[in-house]
């Protein structure tokens, strides 16, 4: 069944001057859909054209609708010559077909070209009639919802989740193909950009196909990535979770009573083992089980073996470098045995019948999350061939299939039955390709995944929305309601309950330390968690949490085909390693125990291998206290070696209580031991690092023996050990006043302004030609990041104080001695004052900021810097470092500015010039006094606010429009002239934000949350004065409102019981 | 221009001329200044921050080229406020420079003298440039505008209205080209001329009488120029020059110290303001306007140590008594003459 597609050209305005005679341009527009073409009239020689074209019409399929995207092209007339064009916008109509998103596109949409970059605006209006689609064996998916939040959207609530969906689609690289080698680079790059927007098109069709065989109306975390194989071909895969949602109506407060049903649950849970997912039913889909015969990688057998993975502890694969831990005895708590049993069986059958139970989403509803068992990830190293049939991807398909299997052994590995916070990368170098993946394993609450939970509606409710960081009021409410649920399964408080081990302890997936619940003292606890997803809502910190990271370089040899994918898999386990003690090490610095948001990016080089693990590190209260950093030599003869030792011990034993400090970490028990324990065990020999405990019986009350606590054990053996403990101890300190983590909000701050500042910075460093060490390497890969960690401060510095959340570093080995790091953050200011108070009442942060009219950072946003950097340093042989950093202005200081508006404009302004000259003349000229400042220029443009967290503190998000999901190649033939790698790299930055919040505008939105920049890839040819980058960008549009507007509702008034129907909700 | 931009971070755009250095030495002063004391930073840090601040103004500085667009642009989210700070402080300009350019013709020639010009008034090349650049370029988009030239700047340029004011000066003297390179109209600033181009603008041109704002600001009405011939009956009929004198004398005795010196001059002075303006029909003697109040009223004057309040009483009544003149026809081009050549001479008569 058909659609119908209608679009009309108003205007167009800032075009660039095409003729050179006149300096004015003829323009007329194409607008072509599929392969029809309309084409509007030309409109002579204005640079701000007005066509008022009529409504041009497309009918097509909704299968189409799409797939393909919108094309405008821009051109210049020429009477004798061909025309030229002036640049192309391509509409994403996806937005429009479903009923809840968008209804019209329409606004200002930049003109690009991929030459020229941004070519004047064209304000267009689009829309869609859509039929409605009863055909049963449509291969449309209109009405699906796609949300790139890995969270439940904010005005949802979630009736079901049903699971893993991926898709994944292969084609030519235009880039590639023959005709390449005849046609322009804008042709070349059109050809690309466009396949790319198609291909997303049908990717996010297909999945939205799966979705409705499952049962389900929306895809939350979906993610979806470019591997640009080279000559092999472009694939474009997505994943996400499938859910079933239901839109809230403004007025439901999300947390009214729970009570009432939370307890019928255990009977009703048996039923889940008759509600299969759906999913089960769609068997023929293309992963069958079957295809592992047809890999034909010929390093497959070779590296699958090498293959590794690591859980928690890091354990599995690599013997000899196993942590010993303790093994425990003691006695789970009784009562709460079959309980789990009881609940793993049930969770098990919802969850078997999937093929992977896997879950995109990194926040959860309270009480989904049960139990989380620890980090599972899986890397494996590919050749990459050519993609013979398009149509049947199934070498590709087949690869993650084999990938996400074993993710779910190792899940399975760790007595769990689903992994969450899973997501997959690449990276390719030649022909070699490393695909990782990696989620956390955890337990699930089976109520979610069960059809006929939306009988229990009520008790649903909460559900909907996540704790906001900001609202206070409705997060403790719902601690409750997860309390009273939680109960049934065993005693423990809900703010621990996550942390339970749900591995069976006596029969351990790898050794670990485990102890009694510092929370509840009744369930065992492991002694340090690392997991992907975010802190749970529910869960108990003490002090602040901080961005941990675990940096390393490896230098490899230039090798080809399977000889290099063999050397690259066997230095994988070492780098794994490395970087997990480097973790456990900073961790134990820190004193925290656990590591949320983990994240541990490998990126292949031709000659190198990049590894970069960033986490949030926090102290979770139901952990037990992490132990110092004990240092022992292994020549213990030797005096002055052991006072090397004896004061490297001591500036460890500083920084730890430095950080405490810093950190404000203060458990309120177990104080008594925390660093300084004696090295019991100097013998032992095994390599490196080494984890040993000491026992100390201090959970006495509980009458357990085996209450350990282990000291971190660090033997100086060799240089290599040396080199380590002196970059544990040179690790930057943040400057005060400054916050980081990468998860979505900081633990331990909670009230936020709504002052906030997201920017994308982009470095590319060119390594030297001079052979490097390893250690060289990786200082100089260290020095870069935390340089880039630095200048962020620094520019942010008059936010203090702030917190800069959602750091996500992305690194890449573009080329030969190049290493590219991208930084994507939004740094948030929150309430001094209050914070101190309220570090326990948890007072909601009120007071806005407005102390600062920050417009240095504004205006200095988009900025970029190339700079040289100082050849005296001793061990980097640095070229040329370049920096990129790209700021969006969408920051909240725009609402601070707006009340002072007058008085600065009035003030200021007129304060500048100072004589006021009284003229002796009689005022006979009125007209000359007639002040005619405006606004400069007629409607102001939208403002539309950036970040990469799922809200905007201060706000509450009414709409989503949509998803946002753009793809920009720029390629310059005159790199110097336009001001180097990072002159080219800001302004290409800058206009894809420009051109991503002018799409957000049209489709009505004023945010775009979740953002987040997926793709960045530069490639350089300085003797060809050539660059050329590709950049894809997603995320949500929505439409938020200020918290203070709807202020009609009081906020504690939706927190008590009060049904708060109609009445009151209206905002 | 001092750099203040990165010591008060709120005001990026306060001091742009700051940008008009090399970026090592704006980092040589941030460093002098202190910064490296925030937040931990490095030299490199610093450098490569410096470095963003310089790539962004560039960004930005295309735009402020046409601050009209500036408004409606989709590369920057600037909030309305801070673009009007912004363009103003980008046409913000030193007087010292735009003395220094005042009634030249704004061409590449002079571009030349740029050199020149920065090492008189001390103010770097880079900045002289700018600001040389923003005045050829108001100078273009409003040279051909029918309308208020004060209006016509603040709707193309959006500046604020004393900063309109300054630009309609310059542009108005680069369109009439003044003479005010004389060593003797060396004593004159900037805000003198100006004030007296704001005169000028205000009453002589065509603009000025005719509301409807149809014809431009730019150029001195012809044909009040041409009226001006009239006035000579003044010097000319000898005995209206007695009377006009008597006049005057009487209103004067005993209210001046300079009484004698006064009324040995009264007709020196009176030939001389009558004389200029009956020859500025002439371009070349246009031009001369100042030079010739200078050298014909002003130096006069102050040779006989007239004091301001003098000189005020003196040309109030000297217009008035023209009014009591039976045989004087000319009231209203003799006002509108008198109104401007008095304001101007009170705010030239200075050291």
């Amino acid at each position: 069944m058909p659609g119908k597609l209608k679009a009309k050209i108003v205007a167009g305005r800032h075009l660039p001057v095409m003729d050179r005679a006149s300096d004015l341009t003829d323009a007329f527009v194409e607008v072509k859909f599929g392969n029809t073409t309309f084409k509007t009239d030309v409109f002579p020689k204005s640079l701000n054209p007005q066509w008022n074209s009529e409504w041009f019409k497309f009918e097509v399929d909704d299968e189409d609708l799409q797939d393909e995207p919108l094309q405008i092209t821009v051109l210049d007339h020429d009477t004798y010559s061909a025309n030229d064009a002036i640049g192309k916008v391509y509409i994403d109509i996806d937005p429009l077909l479903s009923c809840e998103a968008a209804t019209v596109i329409s606004g200002w949409l930049p003109i690009y070209d991929t030459i020229h970059g941004i070519r004047g605006e064209i304000n267009v209006l689009v829309k869609v009639d859509l039929f409605n689609d009863l055909n049963r064996f449509r291969q449309s998916s209109c009405g699906v919802k796609f949300f790139c939040t890995t969270s439940i959207p904010r005005c949802y609530r979630v009736a079901l989740v049903h699971g893993f969906v991926e898709e994944l689609v292969v084609n030519e690289d235009p880039e590639y193909q023959w005709i390449d080698r005849i046609r322009t680079p804008r042709a070349s790059n059109e050809a690309r950009q466009r396949l790319i927007s198609l291909m997303s098109g049908e990717l996010q069709r297909k999945i939205g196909l799966k979705v409705l065989e499952m049962g389900g109306n929306a895809v939350v975390g979906y993610l979806q990535c470019f591997d640009l194989e080279g000559e092999s071909g472009l694939v474009v895969r997505a994943i996400g979770t499938a859910c079933t949602l239901d839109k809230l109506s403004p007025g439901t407060a999300p947390n009214t009573t729970t009570h009432t049903n939370t307890h019928t649950l255990p009977n009703t849970a048996p039923t889940s083992n008759a509600c299969n997912s759906p999913s089960k039913d769609s068997k023929e889909s293309p992963l069958a089980h079957g295809c592992r015969s047809t890999h034909n990688s010929p390093v497959h057998s070779t590296c699958s073996s090498q293959r590794l993975s690591h859980s928690q502890n890091f354990s599995v694969s690599v013997p000899t470098l196993v942590f010993t831990g303790m093994g425990s005895g003691g006695s789970v708590g009784k009562e709460a045995g079959p309980l789990k049993t009881l609940l793993r069986q049930h969770t098990q059958s919802a969850l078997e019948q999937r093929e992977f139970p896997i879950f995109t989403l990194t926040c959860f509803p309270p009480g989904f999350l049960v139990h989380v068992g620890g980090v599972v990830s899986t890397r494996s190293v590919k050749l990459l061939d050519r993609i013979h049939n398009p149509d049947e991807p199934e070498t590709r398909d087949a690869w993650w299939e084999e990938i996400r299997q074993e993710i779910k052994s190792h899940a399975k590995a760790l007595g769990c039955h689903a992994v969450v916070g899973y997501s997959e990368s690449t990276s390719i170098c030649e022909e070699v390709c490393i695909l990782s993946a990696s989620g956390t394993a955890a337990m699930l609450n089976p109520r979610f995944m069960r059809e006929g939970c939306l009988d229990t509606g009520g008790s649903d409710h909460r559900l909907s929305r996540q704790p906001h960081p900001g609202m206070v009021g409705s997060e403790r409410g719902e601690g409750e309601v997860s309390s009273t649920w939680l109960g049934f399964e065993d005693a423990s408080p809900p703010s621990c309950g996550f942390a339970h081990i749900p591995y069976d302890e006596f029969n351990m997936p790898f050794p670990a330390q485990l102890t009694y619940c510092y929370h509840c003292r009744r369930q065992k606890v492991p002694d340090v968690l690392f997991t992907t997803i975010d802190l749970p809502a529910e869960a108990e910190v003490t002090g602040k949490g901080c961005l941990i990271q675990a940096r390393l370089c490896r230098t490899k040899k230039k090798a080809q085909g399977e000889v290099n994918a063999t050397s690259i898999s066997n230095l994988l386990p070492f780098m794994e390693y490395e970087l997990h003690t480097q973790l456990m090490n900073k961790l134990k610095l820190r004193s925290m125990n656990a590591l949320f948001g983990l994240r541990i990016q490998i990126s292949v080089g031709e000659n190198m291998l990049l590894g970069l693990a960033s986490a949030t590190g926090v102290y979770l209260s139901a952990l037990p206290a992490p132990g110092g950093i004990q240092i022992a030599g292994k020549t213990p003869s030797d005096l002055s070696y052991d006072q090397h030792i004896s004061t490297m011990q001591k500036r460890i034993d500083d920084t730890i209580a430095k950080n405490k400090e810093l950190y404000n970490i203060h458990p309120p028990e177990c104080i008594e031991e925390v660093v300084g324990s004696p090295i019991p065990d100097r013998q032992r020999s095994s390599r490196l690092f080494r984890s040993t405990s000491e026992s100390s019986d201090e959970l006495s009350e509980l009458d357990l023996s085996h209450g350990k606590k282990d000291a971190f054990v660090l033997e100086i053996d060799d240089t290599d050990a040396v080199e380590d403990i002196q970059s544990l101890l040179t690790d930057a300190p943040i400057p005060a006043g400054f916050y980081s983590c990468n998860t979505e909000v900081m633990p331990g701050i909670h009230n936020w302004t709504s002052g906030l500042q997201m920017f994308t910075s982009v470095r590319v460093y060119r390594l030297s030609n001079a052979n490097l060490t390893n250690q060289g390497l990786n200082k100089i890969f260290t020095d870069l990041c935390e340089n880039l960690l630095k200048s962020l401060y620094f520019k942010l510095r008059s936010m203090i104080p702030c917190c800069l959340c959602h750091l996500n570093f992305t690194v890449a080995v573009p080329e030969e001695e190049l290493i590219q790091v991208a930084v994507t953050a939004v740094a948030m200011s929150f309430d001094k004052e209050t914070q101190q108070a309220a570090d326990k009442a948890l007072t909601r942060g009120s007071g806005e900021n407005e102390e600062q009219l920050q417009f240095s950072m504004e205006l200095c946003g988009e900025s970029t810097i190339s700079n040289n950097q100082p050849t005296a340093k001793p061990s980097g042989v640095p070229e040329s470092a370049m920096v990129h950093s790209s700021r969006d202005r969408c920051s909240t200081w725009l609402e601070l500015l707006r009340l002072k508006a007058h008085t600065i404009r009035r003030g200021s302004v007129k304060t500048i010039s100072s004589s006021e000259r009284c003229s002796p003349l009689p005022e006979g000229r009125s007209r000359s006094l007639r002040s005619t400042r405006s606004l400069p220029c007629g409607a102001p443009v939208t403002v539309v606010k950036m970040t990469p967290l799922s809200f905007l503190p201060g706000t509450r998000i009414v709409k989503y429009l949509g998803i946002i999901n753009m793809f920009f190649i720029r390629e310059t033939t005159s790199l110097r002239e336009e001001g180097g790698v990072s002159g080219f790299l800001h302004s290409f930055i800058a206009e894809v934000f420009a051109m991503v919040r002018a799409h957000v505008a049209a489709l009505g939105g004023n945010a775009l949350v979740s953002y987040s920049m997926k793709e960045c890839v530069f490639m350089e040819n300085p003797n060809k004065n050539q660059a050329q980058c590709l950049i894809n960008v997603s995320g949500d549009a929505v439409i938020f409102i200020r918290e203070s507007d709807q202020e009609a509702i009081p906020p504690l008034l939706t927190s008590r019981q009060t049904s708060s129907t109609g009445a009151d909700g209206t905002t | 221009m001092p750099c203040y931009w990165w010591r008060d971070h709120g005001t990026w755009c306060s001091v742009l001329p700051a940008f008009c250095q090399p970026v090592s030495d704006a980092v040589k002063v941030r460093m002098d200044e202190g910064a490296l004391l925030e937040c931990e930073a490095n030299p490199e840090v610093l450098t490569s921050d410096t470095m963003d601040q310089f790539r962004t103004f560039q960004m930005c500085e295309r735009l402020l080229h046409s601050p009209t667009k500036l408004g409606s642009q989709l590369l920057y989210q600037i909030p309305a406020q801070n673009q009007i700070i912004l363009i103003e402080r980008y046409y913000e300009f030193d007087s010292v420079f735009a003395r220094e350019v005042l009634g030249k013709k704004l061409s590449k020639g002079t571009k030349k003298d740029l050199d020149d010009i920065s090492c008189k008034t001390g103010i770097t090349l880079k900045s002289c440039r700018r600001q040389f650049d923003n005045f050829k370029r108001v100078f273009k988009v409003v040279e051909e505008l029918k309308g208020p030239l004060v209006e016509n700047i603040q709707r193309h340029f959006l500046l604020s209205d004393t900063l309109a004011r300054d630009y309609a000066a310059i542009v108005f003297f680069a369109n009439s080209r003044f003479e005010t390179g004389k060593r003797k109209l060396q004593y004159l600033s900037f805000q003198d001329f100006a004030f007296c181009a704001g005169q000028l603008i205000s009453y002589w041109t065509i603009g000025a009488m005719d509301s409807m704002m149809e014809d431009m600001d730019v150029d001195l009405e012809k044909e009040f120029l041409n009226e001006l011939k009239d006035l000579k009956v003044l010097v000319n009929d000898k005995d209206m020059m007695d009377q006009h004198k008597i006049l005057v004398c009487a209103a004067l005795r005993g209210k001046i110290k300079v009484y004698k010196l006064m009324e040995v001059n009264f007709k020196n002075l009176s030939r001389a303001l009558i004389n200029l303006a009956s020859k500025l029909t002439h371009t070349k003697d246009v031009r001369d306007l100042f030079i010739d109040l200078v050298e014909k009223f002003i130096e006069p004057c102050r040779y006989d140590r007239w004091t301001v309040a003098e000189i005020t009483l003196f040309l109030t009544h000297y217009t008035n008594a023209a009014h009591c003149l039976g045989t004087f026809r000319h009231q209203m081009i003799w006002d509108r003459y008198m109104g401007v050549i008095k304001s101007c001479i009170l705010q030239m008569y200075h050291e």
